[in-house]
């Protein structure tokens, strides 16, 4: 999933100061599952602003949706008959959603009540850990399902660096060396020759490095 | 200011906060009126919503009362609680109130004097806090 963590009540109030009506939108999908942006926390929100701002003198007028996916344009259609009798719209989704309400309502400003971390999966209820850093060139067929693209530090394609030791990352005590993950599970696999496979240098193109990416797929594109 | 009087929510557990506030009305134990109770099945089925809007809609305190560690009859749902209330104590800190507005407080069943007890003490430290501030600016 993509992760998210809500931004700052200040940070937030500096973006809608300016505005009256404010439309506040949940997604449905990633931002509800690690807590960020679903209904609840578009609830949350609403109420906390509702308080800051009142407390401060001003009033605000907060209408609260939350959408089934905030990147998909067919979601994104319901908000018609609403968008209007907004001033400005605060997205709990990730970039993602942010982007895609800002490219449908071209007069509308839209802000983003988030910051979207990274593409990561629950280690236990409460904990995200970043498992994808999305290169466009998987090889977890090749390190043991454990990514060292995403879970190295230095992003290192061919064994450990010196930074690494008991089996912990230089960086913190907190952090597995990777490559130590992935040897362990290579041998308790029993295809430590696949640990003497030299990788080449990578081509960090499909990453990413080539520009904005995008995917095609003629038999469903209209 | 002198006529003050706080407006308390008190999130109680129907297997242990609820039922000693009834064991507190049969022992005749007297608890400020300010507290209104909302009766919840387990101290952690109170969700940061219900404590923010309890705030927002007018409360100068709430607490959520919950059964004695180790005794949840859902298991662990007085230690969530717990965790709730302290994340929503760093939210309102946030929002610009004042974090010992909100409390967690364990009792049993039995302990309708500890309910009497407890009902009163949160009851006089609000009043000494003031009106929550969002209430001092909606007035």
């Amino acid at each position: 999933m993509i992760t998210a963590e809500r931004k700052p009540l200040e940070e937030i109030i500096d973006y809608i100061k300016p505005f009256k009506r404010i439309l506040l939108l949940g997604c449905n999908e990633c931002v509800t599952v690690c807590a960020a942006g679903g209904r609840k926390e578009v609830g949350l929100l609403a109420s906390g602003l509702q308080m800051t701002l009142l407390k401060s003198g001003s009033s605000i007028e907060i209408r609260e949706h939350t959408l089934e996916r905030q990147c998909d344009p067919e979601y994104v259609e319901e908000l018609v008959p609403m968008i209007d009798s907004a001033d400005a719209v605060l997205s709990m989704a990730c970039g993602c959603g942010v982007q895609q309400l800002a490219m449908r309502f071209k007069d509308k400003p839209v802000f983003p009540a988030v910051n979207t971390k990274f593409m990561g999966g629950s280690e236990r209820q409460g904990v995200w850990t970043e498992r994808c850093k999305g290169c466009g060139d998987c090889l977890l067929g090749l390190t043991g399902g454990i990514c060292p693209i995403a879970k190295c530090a230095k992003q290192l394609m061919n064994g450990p660096c010196g930074g690494s030791t008991t089996g912990k990352c230089e960086i913190s005590d907190d952090v597995d060396c990777a490559w130590q993950l992935i040897w362990d599970r290579l041998k308790a696999l029993g295809l430590q020759d696949r640990y003497l496979e030299i990788m080449p240098a990578k081509d960090w193109r499909p990453g990413g490095g080539g520009g904005p990416r995008k995917i095609i797929r003629e038999d469903l594109a209209e | 200011m002198e006529n003050f009087e706080p407006v308390i929510v008190a999130f109680c557990c129907h297997y242990c906060a609820y039922t000693a506030a009834d064991m507190a009305g049969s022992q005749r134990l007297p608890y400020p009126s300010n507290v209104k109770i909302v009766r919840v099945p387990c101290s952690g089925n109170v969700d940061a919503l219900h404590i923010v809007k309890a705030f927002e809609k007018g409360a100068d305190g709430v607490y959520v009362a919950g059964c004695l560690e180790g005794d949840c009859h859902f298991k662990s749902g007085n230690t969530k609680a717990a965790k709730r209330v302290a994340y929503v104590q760093k939210y309102l800190e946030e929002i610009g109130i004042e974090p010992e507005r909100l409390k967690m407080v364990g009792m049993s069943a039995g302990m309708g004097e500890r309910f009497a007890q407890v009902a009163t003490e949160i009851t006089e430290e609000i009043r000494r806090m003031g009106p929550s501030p969002i209430n001092a600016a909606a007035a």
